[in-house]
């Protein structure tokens, strides 16, 4: 069950049923085999486009929001969502770009973490130890992140604002034209985050308290602290994209990671986390992720016009999740 | 003594029909002590700059009470804002109505088709008005691309004069009236009472014989004629169409619902509550602009309330519960 580390069970070869639960229970075969199928689409579309160049390009764009969604599955896995992810990648964005030129880059960098670490703090006193819902909470800390960040933008109109250059090259650069510079840093959090969650005690708790968490209380598990630290890490990586996406355009403005929303829950579900929680990992996120990516970039190729392009991108992503709806039901 | 704290248990056990009211007294009461001058003329512009926000709460609100979410009631609101001011350009007033009762109508289909996207997918509610948001978005850019249109003199009166009395603008009427003859015989129907038992508890209402998919729907269609005559509303204030006017409403509409003491739950509240917030949530920004402060801080207040609202009711339940 779940798109997690193992394949489960022999390949029954005992007829179409036989492959169809198969294929239920490695629910990340049928990602990657998707994942493979949109590759294909574009490069029969346009012939010759698939190269590595565009497989560098595609992990390029992939990043930002493969780091967004990562603390999207944490916070899905317990049952939870949280809508302050963009605002929080803006935000640390838009600190840090205006704080390079004053504080150095090191600094920049640490205020616009901790963006992250205090919003995703507050998510966390609420949602873990005040038990508001998760939704009304991160919305309510959403809208506040943005109008700050709105305030704050129009108090220093003057400053001028930098993207320091490592962060640049972070979010841009390629090592030998192709290996982009992300992936040293997306690799191992991704490695970290699917080790934590099916080696340590923290990573099971996330699912147990997503499955049941009365039955977790029951156990003796100190639920509020569990919850508090998820919804921090949520926090901090959300900063972490928001910083590597502010590298990639280069230039940081109110609403660098606002179409990121959709994207960052839609790549978490398509990656087969149940958004009722105790169901998924992260490696489905990952191919998620790549897949709007893909996507993204086909509709771009394809040029269409922006509505266009819009409702083909919704309807998709919606055919996606039902398929996948239908899949593990 | 003892009729005091009778009282006091009213309030508590009813916070918002008593407090909505209260906090939209002070917080007007607020207004004309920071600006003495308040008159008939700010009392129409406060009401037409609410009209929309109110009506995304309204729409947004039934949807919660029956246990449902709709992110995408800024999109169905900008579709029927674009299409009205496409449509009406060049009408006359009695064309234009009739084009209104169209759009209203298209409202309820666009909702209930994310009602049955719903039902029928079983895909999350928040997934699939996700998606739909950037459907409904992408349809109304496709009707106008960028802001323009127009609409009668007679059609945008509706929601910007005041025929009566200086003091209550057409647009106040227009929203009393709007959640009057949808709102209130529908929650004294039986389908009222289906959509708060859905949302209350899907199993026991299934048990009890109640229609849960058709239910739902019907919650999604109402919600969505609430954001097509939201979307009509913003035509007649702004007198243009805009296709990304709506989007903000969405998130702002929620955060009414939930100070509005709607439970995100499902199956608690009414449509007046979250009305009202949408009220205090425009005269706060409005406020702050009499103030000579940033009216950004808006944005930052409503924020700062949902979470304070949240935080203090959770605290509430947890020292209720330790007690």
């Amino acid at each position: 069950m779940s798109a997690g580390g193992t394949l489960h069970g022999p390949w029954p070869f005992s007829g179409a049923r036989g492959v169809a639960e198969w294929l239920q229970r490695n629910t990340i075969v049928v990602l990657v085999l998707l994942l493979f199928g949109f590759i294909a689409i574009v490069e029969v579309s346009r012939p010759g486009t698939v190269n590595a160049v565009w497989l560098s390009n595609t992990l390029l764009f992939a990043a930002p929001l493969g780091l967004l969604a990562a603390g999207q599955t944490l916070v899905m896995l317990t049952g939870g969502i949280d809508l302050s992810v963009v605002s929080i990648a803006t935000g640390s964005a838009f600190l840090m770009t205006t704080t390079a030129l004053r504080f150095g880059d090191g600094w920049a960098v640490l205020l616009g973490l901790s963006v992250g670490l205090a919003v995703g703090l507050i998510n966390g006193v609420g949602v873990a130890v005040l038990r508001v819902q998760p939704l009304v909470m991160t919305l309510g800390t959403g809208l506040m992140t943005q109008g700050i960040t709105i305030v704050y933008s129009q108090r220093i109109l003057a400053t001028r604002s930098v993207v320091p250059e490592f962060i640049h090259q972070l979010g841009s650069a390629r090592l030998g034209d192709i290996l982009p510079v992300v992936l040293f840093l997306w690799a191992p959090i991704a490695a970290l985050i699917i080790f934590g969650l099916a080696r340590t005690g923290f990573g099971r708790l996330l699912y147990a308290i997503g499955d049941n968490q009365e039955a977790c209380h029951l156990a003796g598990v100190r639920i509020w602290r569990v919850l508090l630290a998820d919804y921090v890490v949520c926090g901090l990586l959300a900063a972490v994209a928001g910083i590597v996406l502010v590298g990639h355009t280069n230039s940081a403005d109110l609403s660098l990671a606002d179409t990121y929303l959709l994207p960052s829950i839609a790549a978490t579900i398509i990656g087969g986390t149940s958004i009722m929680g105790g169901r998924g990992g992260y490696s489905g996120t990952i191919i998620g992720a790549l897949i709007l990516t893909v996507l993204n970039g086909l509709l771009t190729l394809l040029d269409s016009p922006e509505p266009i392009k819009q409702i083909l991108y919704g309807a998709i992503i919606f055919l996606l999740a039902a398929l996948y709806t239908r899949l593990t039901d | 003594m003892r009729q005091v704290a009778r009282l006091w248990e009213f309030v508590l056990r009813h916070p918002a029909p008593v407090g909505m009211p209260a906090l939209l007294v002070l917080s007007l009461a607020a207004t004309v002590a920071i600006h003495p001058k308040f008159n008939a003329f700010d009392a129409q512009s406060l009401a037409m700059a609410a009209l929309p926000l109110a009506f995304a709460a309204a729409a947004q609100a039934v949807v919660v009470i029956s246990g449902g979410l709709d992110l995408s009631i800024g999109s169905v609101m900008a579709v029927a804002n674009v299409l009205a001011a496409a449509a009406m350009e060049n009408t006359g007033f009695d064309h234009s109505l009739l084009l209104a009762a169209g759009i209203i109508g298209l409202g309820a289909v666009m909702g209930a088709v994310n009602g049955l996207m719903i039902v029928v997918s079983r895909v999350p509610d928040v997934i699939v008005t996700l998606t739909t948001g950037f459907i409904w978005g992408g349809t109304a850019l496709l009707v106008m691309e960028r802001p323009g249109g127009g609409a009668p003199e007679e059609f945008l009166t509706l929601g910007t004069g005041s025929t009566l009395t200086p003091w209550i603008s057409n647009s106040l009427l227009l929203l009393i009236g709007s959640v009057a003859i949808i709102w209130l015989p529908l929650r004294r129907s039986k389908v009222g009472l289906c959509l708060y038992a859905v949302g209350s508890d899907r199993v026991a209402a299934f048990r009890s014989g109640v229609a849960i998919g058709r239910s739902r729907v019907i919650a999604y269609m109402i919600g969505g004629l609430f954001s097509a005559v939201g979307g009509l509303g913003l035509t007649m204030t702004t007198g243009i169409g805009s296709p990304r006017a709506g989007v903000l409403y969405t998130m702002s509409g929620l955060a009414a619902v939930v100070i509005g003491g709607v439970s995100l739950l499902g199956g608690r509240g009414g449509v007046v509550g979250p009305v009202i917030a949408a009220f205090v949530l425009t005269v706060v920004p409005a406020d702050l602009i009499f103030l000579n402060i940033d009216p950004n801080f808006g944005q930052v207040i409503q924020g700062t309330l949902i979470v304070l609202v949240v935080m203090v009711g959770g605290l509430v339940a947890l020292v209720r519960s330790r007690k």
